[in-house]
């Protein structure tokens, strides 16, 4: 036994001396030299030698390679088993649902009264708007969720349609002076028009070809934002963009604004609740059709489209018309999304419509479990609001993020919550579908 | 005169099927009877899949005629319609020789999307859905009613609720007949039914086609490899080799034809240059 377990020892040491190694040599170029104008020398470049970088970057290789092969490649016992063991069963979230929607949904709404009480008006401004930048992310999440996780669609440029929604809001309040409350529909039903022009010639596409397509749509869409500067502003963008109105009722100091209308003294944050609470009707709305449709036939065609397409078609079902409207569908609440950004900002740029917020709402989406309504808020406030309160180590975000993913693929690759509802059942006791049976769509 | 002749529900004339340089059918044309059970049967690579893909949409023939004569006088030209269609207004419904269900589904979620049009109609194309009108709960619930008798008759009412990915293959191929029959077909085409059950699964099987031949009044196209399912409840056999009708006639017929024999059903050894003089090869 001690024979054994030596040799294993000795085995540990040789493999993690070689991984040492490897890192020495990657590292002393990567790390260890670092050329720079060295201000003494007249702007001539020099090196910079760090060799402390590197042997802290070579023992992190080498203690973190020997305790891997210790404790878990090469134990009878690897650590990781036990703590799998540890992790939440995917069949103990599945009645999470049922009581974490309720408590999100009263915590949600009296979320402003807490902060208020405790912060006081003007400390809670700063987690107030955190908390309206996470409910718009959530409801960009359940709406690209119609189009991922429903329909099966791979989309990387959804926030091509929050920038059509948040334009429109901008572009007809700032040439035709509309309203807020006359540009939501408008905004929405503009981004459904460009989703399904796109859908028309796209959806023909399947999986890897399908994302590369609306990948290259998102970045026309900013690319035309940027250089159609006699329309648009360019990269100057819009500023200006008018505030909504309570009922006609604006937010602002003087005998017809909000707060003397109803007797209150005038506080800058009245604006900002409301902004809160409408995001979150908003979301909700969108959380309240997607449930719904789930259960109509065109939710079930969506969700049978991801399963198999060819057994769609054979049953009768226009797959075009029913991609169609999942893309136009989850477009539309990203231009009721993106009008609400224009208002609540009141400035936009195309600078707001990167490929890096596509990225962040796919995987918002694809963190939380596809399908899942309540996964998505998991993964939105964690994501966003989790980020925001460490703004401190802004520059460790990637990294964190790039942890975060590295974890959930490794303990979860079908995101927190993958079990699947059905959405009909016989006995009225159906169970949640395991997400191993569950298909992810090839586009 | 045979039934496939007098009042065919479904024509086939002189399809052709060429991928590239492989002419896989050349110039086949047969017809299937209405109410009969219709064998499609050959080696493998004869073009009986190919034969029903034209059918059934999913090829676009390169050249000849299908033409489907459904009970209401309605006749459709298939070569010409997109597969989806040939199954919501042709109705014509098919399975798949490697089963094509929806795995991460319920069974009755399965029966429940094989009636998506009527379903989508009732539901004011999800507007009035998503209001809650009560004609689509009507709807729904006939729907529902639909898929419950369904799943009865393959005996898997049960499971209702459990995922189709779970079932066992046998019940996973009597699903995929009666989410056939949920789309409400005249002429149901199924590829290779009886691949791989045993054989108290095959008679279930032969049982259930007869029930609904007679029950439902739907005709039955089928392929097989199974000579005794086949000959047990078959009314015509058309036999293909190499892309070509050998033999076409009643399950008798077809067994005692000496091209069937030498081509599908196979001879002794010693009997293959005997009859292949007979039949002139």
């Amino acid at each position: 036994m001690s024979a054994q377990s030596e040799s294993r020892f000795v085995s540990a040491v040789k493999d993690s001396v070689a991984g040492g190694l490897i890192a020495l040599a990657l590292f002393s170029l990567m790390l260890g030299m670092k050329a720079e104008v060295a201000s003494g020398m007249g702007g001539q470049l020099g090196i910079e030698y760090r060799w402390g970088a590197v042997a802290i970057a070579v023992a992190i290789v080498f203690f973190g390679r020997l305790l891997l092969n210790l404790f878990v490649w090469k134990s009878d016992k690897p650590v990781t088993g036990i703590m799998s063991g540890m992790m939440p069963k995917a069949s103990s979230f599945s009645g999470l649902g049922k009581f974490a929607m309720p408590v999100f949904l009263v915590l949600a709404v009296v979320l402003p009264f807490l902060l208020m009480s405790y912060y006081g008006a003007s400390g809670s401004r700063r987690y107030l708007d955190l908390a309206i930048l996470v409910t718009t992310y959530v409801m960009l999440g359940w709406g690209l969720n119609i189009v991922v996780g429903l329909a099966g669609l791979l989309d990387l440029g959804y926030v091509a349609f929050y920038a059509v929604g948040a334009y429109s809001y901008a572009l007809l309040a700032h040439y035709f002076g509309l309203s807020f409350w006359i540009c939501l529909p408008l905004a929405g039903i503009l981004a459904a028009l460009w989703g399904i022009m796109l859908g028309f010639p796209v959806l023909r596409l399947r999986g890897d070809y399908l994302a590369i397509v609306t990948l290259a749509f998102g970045e026309i869409i900013r690319v035309v934002l940027l250089n159609w500067y006699d329309f648009t502003g360019g990269p100057d963008g819009i500023s200006g963009i008018p505030r909504p109105s309570f009922f006609g009722l604006e937010f602002e100091r003087g005998d017809d604004g909000f707060a003397a209308f109803f007797g209150l003294d005038y506080s800058s944050i009245h604006r900002i609740i409301f902004l809160y609470y409408l995001i979150l009707a908003m979301a909700l709305v969108t959380n309240f059709v997607t449930m719904r449709l789930r259960k109509l036939p065109v939710g079930r065609a969506w969700e049978a489209l991801r399963e198999d397409e060819i057994a769609c078609r054979s049953l009768g079902i226009n797959t075009t018309n029913t991609k169609l409207t999942a893309f136009a569908l989850g477009a539309m609440f990203g231009g009721f999304a993106g009008s609400f950004f224009a208002t609540r900002q009141g400035f936009i740029s195309p600078e707001s419509f990167t490929f890096m917020e596509s990225a962040v709402i796919l995987a918002i989406v694809v963190l939380g479990g596809l399908g899942s309504q309540i996964g998505v808020v998991i993964a939105a406030v964690v994501m966003i609001g989790g980020f925001e309160l460490i703004r401190e180590f802004a520059e460790y975000r990637m990294l964190v993020f790039g942890l975060l993913m590295v974890g959930i693929m490794v303990w979860k690759p079908r995101g927190l919550i993958s079990t699947r509802t059905p959405s009909i059942s016989l006995s009225g006791k159906a169970k949640g579908i395991s997400a191993d049976l569950v298909q992810e769509g090839h586009g | 005169m045979s039934s496939w002749t007098n009042n065919p529900i479904l024509t086939i004339e002189h399809l052709t099927m060429r991928f590239g340089g492989l002419v896989a059918i050349g110039d086949l044309s047969f017809n299937v009877g209405r109410g009969d059970i219709t064998a499609l049967i050959g080696p493998n690579g004869a073009g009986k899949t190919t034969v029903f893909n034209c059918v059934t949409g999913f090829y676009k023939p390169t050249e000849g005629r299908i033409v489907m004569h459904r009970a209401n006088k309605e006749e459709y030209l298939l070569e010409r319609m997109p597969d989806f269609k040939i199954s919501a207004k042709a109705k014509v419904a098919r399975t798949f020789q490697n089963i094509r269900l929806f795995g991460g589904m319920t069974l009755l979620e399965n029966l429940m999307v094989a009636q998506h049009n009527p379903l989508m109609v009732a539901s004011g194309f999800t507007i009035g859905g998503v209001l809650g009108l009560s004609s689509f709960h009507k709807a729904e619930k006939e729907a529902v009613d639909r898929a419950r008798f369904w799943l009865d008759r393959i005996g898997l009412l049960e499971r209702a609720d459990a995922p189709a990915a779970d079932l066992p293959y046998g019940d996973q191929r009597r699903l995929e007949i009666a989410r056939a029959m949920c789309s409400g077909p005249e002429l149901l085409c199924l590829d290779e039914p009886a691949a791989g059950l045993n054989p108290k699964e095959s008679s279930e099987l032969n049982a259930l086609l007869q029930y609904i031949r007679a029950e439902q009044g739907t005709s039955i196209l089928l392929i097989e490899h199974d000579m005794s399912v086949v000959m047990e409840i078959s009314d015509h056999v058309v036999v293909l080799d190499y892309g070509e009708k050998i033999s076409d006639g009643t399950p008798d017929e077809v067994k005692n034809d000496p091209k069937v024999i030498a081509a599908y059903l196979g001879v002794p050894d010693e009997e293959v240059d005997q009859v292949e003089q007979e039949v002139g090869l």
